[in-house]
């Protein structure tokens, strides 16, 4: 199929949206310019070059939904919920108005806010960079997301829990969060569930305020795509935390700048997977400012003929100094099939600066295998016990230790399902 | 109890090196055996082989455990019978906490007898006491297995295993080695408060020094992949005084 083809029912499903759906007044300019790009670009092919390993095949906008047992991660977790259902949120089951009352949340009309977020972060060129990456699902997000979340938490403010946005539902939905926290403010957002094709996300992260971001992608059975853009502040961080089992295709892009001196930014995935599933996280950290620091920590356990692929690249701007840039990603293949591809990237234009990466692929220990299995544990039982040491080096990126746990809970039931195939 | 009976082995990769050429001994319950010999005559190997190590294939003779073939267990069945290696170099395990090892490696073993799990108070009980017993500290337990340990902690750590999961027949591979006289002792006394009559012990050791704090009732001298010498306790010293040359070329 030429691309031509590949993208007319694409356009189809963008002009119907468009005449049909009340939601795509808000912000129709972005949103025809975003469809542009993603028309122009085209489904992602190995030819792409951010598409090598993950190549995106046979994707329709009316893309069948699945969800895998297994339950919502932070089911249990006391946090402001707000439910998706179909692209719509799902008001009697959602905390919306509780939420209201302790932050801002713009409607449908918009915020004055939002002029600094909103197409602001995504349509932003890297400064000095030697090219600017296309991200066609962050496009076909804006041009198409019917519902979400644009949310100010107002200076200062600590949010007494975290802010959960479930995805539910068999439409395949775009969703998209935009998003201030204000000075010295703190919050945690998670996300979960399998009901959005793509997702979006613009994250301001102002001066001195803290952002922690978790998503427990455990459900997605089919395909989903992510965009998640912050721009942190002086002094200010920003601690993204992602968990991926066993889907046909997740694409996760990360883009963080560091826009105030001393800031922190960090990008964590854990990524378990069998048969044959691929995970793609995709992660750009832009320096800009000085003295910040960041981390990008990915960890892979791998099994049948499971992929995952990182992408991780650090720019340092020019003037940048006393960069602190780290980037680690490391697999374990279970299975011959098993297969992690890795793409390290550094583009460095200040000449004060620290910025290293490196990454391993193998099997588990043999020796420490033994060594468990001499006292008695099952070789499935000292496999679970090593893969969990080796992903709880991604888990604790996460800061606080209930939802460490809540992860370890989610990694421990996926090497008991497989135990027991 | 534990029954060698002329095993041969080499090594899988290369199969012209031969390491084990005809081991025969036995332990009867309640005996406390040792086996010395220079470097390289295969001692370390005849452990490895009793607990299931890969890497080497069996080329001949039989290995059980109160009648069960072991050659023919995985590893962990091989430990649910009762069989216990205790390390030359204990296995540094990053990111596993020491307490859900042993905790994960006792139920194991009780699942595979058909026994009930231990609870949890009870087997904190459990661990602190024999912890105490071995001067292992609580802080240490809490660290991951083996890391950061040094090599005296690392072979209390391996003892207390060893009180911990009350197997039947222990096989200690050069326990004394790397430890100073203070730490000897304590690992010779944890050894020592587990001989009964239902227990047996094959203590691996180059020097005799170890044999004073645990007094074997049998003396095995191996050499080039056989026990060339049996003999009482001052068999030991005996090699101690005139070294392994005059048994080697008698052998």
């Amino acid at each position: 199929m030429d691309a031509i083809n590949t993208m007319a029912p694409w356009r189809e499903a963008f002009e119907a949206f468009t005449a049909n759906d009340e939601a795509a007044e808000m912000g129709a300019k972005a949103r025809a310019d975003a469809f542009a790009r993603f028309e122009t670009h085209g489904m992602p092919t190995r030819r792409h070059e951010y598409w090598k390993y993950t190549p995106v095949r046979g994707l329709v906008p009316d893309q069948e939904v699945a969800a895998l047992d297994g339950g919502d991660t932070f089911a249990d977790v006391e946090a402001y919920r707000l439910v998706f259902v179909d692209g719509r949120i799902d008001m009697p089951r959602s905390d919306h108005a509780a939420l209201s009352a302790v932050a801002d949340i713009a409607g449908p009309e918009g915020a004055p806010w939002m002029d600094g977020v909103f197409n602001a972060l995504q349509n932003r060129d890297i400064p000095g960079a030697m090219f600017q990456v296309e991200r066609p699902f962050a496009d076909l997000n804006l041009a198409m997301f019917t519902d979400g979340l644009a949310i100010r938490i107002p200076d200062g403010v600590a949010l007494d829990k975290p802010i959960h946005l479930r995805y539910e539902g068999a439409v395949p939905s775009h969703l998209r969060l935009e998003m201030l926290v204000g000075k010295g403010a703190s919050v945690t957002i998670l996300e979960s569930g399998a009901g959005a094709l793509t997702t979006g996300a613009e994250i301001v992260i102002e001066d001195g305020a803290t952002l922690d971001h978790l998503r427990a992608q455990t459900e997605v059975a089919g395909a989903q795509f992510t965009a998640l853009y912050a721009q942190v502040g002086a002094e200010a961080a920003f601690k993204s935390f992602t968990l991926c089992a066993d889907a046909a295709l997740i694409r996760n892009e990360t883009v963080v700048t560091m826009a105030g001196d001393n800031g922190s930014g960090h990008v964590a995935a854990g990524v378990m997977g069998m048969d044959d599933t691929l995970v793609d996280n995709t992660v750009y950290v832009s320096h800009e400012a000085e003295h910040c620091e960041s981390r990008q920590v990915i960890k892979s356990v791998l099994d049948g003929a499971a992929k995952s692929v990182f992408q991780g690249k650090i720019f340092v701007k020019k003037g940048a100094q006393k960069t602190d840039g780290y980037q680690i990603s490391q697999s374990v293949l279970l299975s011959d099939g098993a297969e992690f591809n890795a793409k390290p990237e550094l583009e460095i234009y200040a000449d004060d600066v620290i910025c290293s990466h490196g990454s391993t692929t193998g099997a588990l220990d043999e020796v420490a295998k033994f060594y468990l299995r001499s006292r008695g544990c099952t070789e499935r039982e000292a496999e679970a016990l090593l893969v969990a040491a080796f992903i709880d080096e991604a888990i604790l990126e996460i800061a606080d230790e209930a939802l460490q746990d809540r992860m370890r809970e989610t990694t421990d039931h996926w090497m008991t399902a497989r135990a027991a195939r | 109890m534990l029954k060698i009976d002329n095993l041969h082995c080499q090594l899988e990769e290369e199969p012209d090196t031969k390491i084990l050429k005809g081991v025969s001994l036995e332990v009867p319950a309640g005996e406390v055996h040792a086996i010395m010999g220079p470097n390289g005559s295969g001692k370390s190997t005849l452990s490895y082989v009793l607990s299931g190590r890969d890497g080497y294939e069996v080329t001949g003779g039989s290995a059980s455990l109160d009648g069960a073939d072991l050659l023919d267990m995985d590893p962990e069945e091989r430990a649910a019978a009762g069989l216990f290696l205790a390390f030359q170099y204990p296995v540094e395990i990053p990111g596993v906490g020491n307490m859900i090892f042993l905790r994960t490696a006792m139920n194991a073993q009780r699942k595979a007898r058909g026994e009930e799990e231990i609870s949890a108070p009870d087997f904190l009980k459990l661990v602190r006491a024999k912890a105490k017993e071995l001067n292992i500290s609580p802080e240490m337990m809490k660290r991951p297995v083996n890391v950061g340990f040094s090599g005296g902690e690392k072979k209390r750590n391996e003892i207390l295993q060893m009180a911990l999961l009350e197997p039947k027949m222990c096989i200690l591979d050069e326990t004394d080695s790397g430890l100073d006289v203070d730490a000897m002792k304590l690992v010779s006394s944890g050894v020592n408060a587990m001989r009964d009559a239902g227990r047996g012990f094959l203590v691996i050791t180059h020097y005799q020094r170890l044999l004073d704090h645990i007094k074997p009732d049998v003396v095995h001298i191996m050499s080039a992949g056989r026990i060339i010498e049996t003999g009482g306790p001052d068999l030991a010293l005996k090699v101690e005084n005139e070294g392994y040359a005059d048994l080697i070329s008698a052998a």
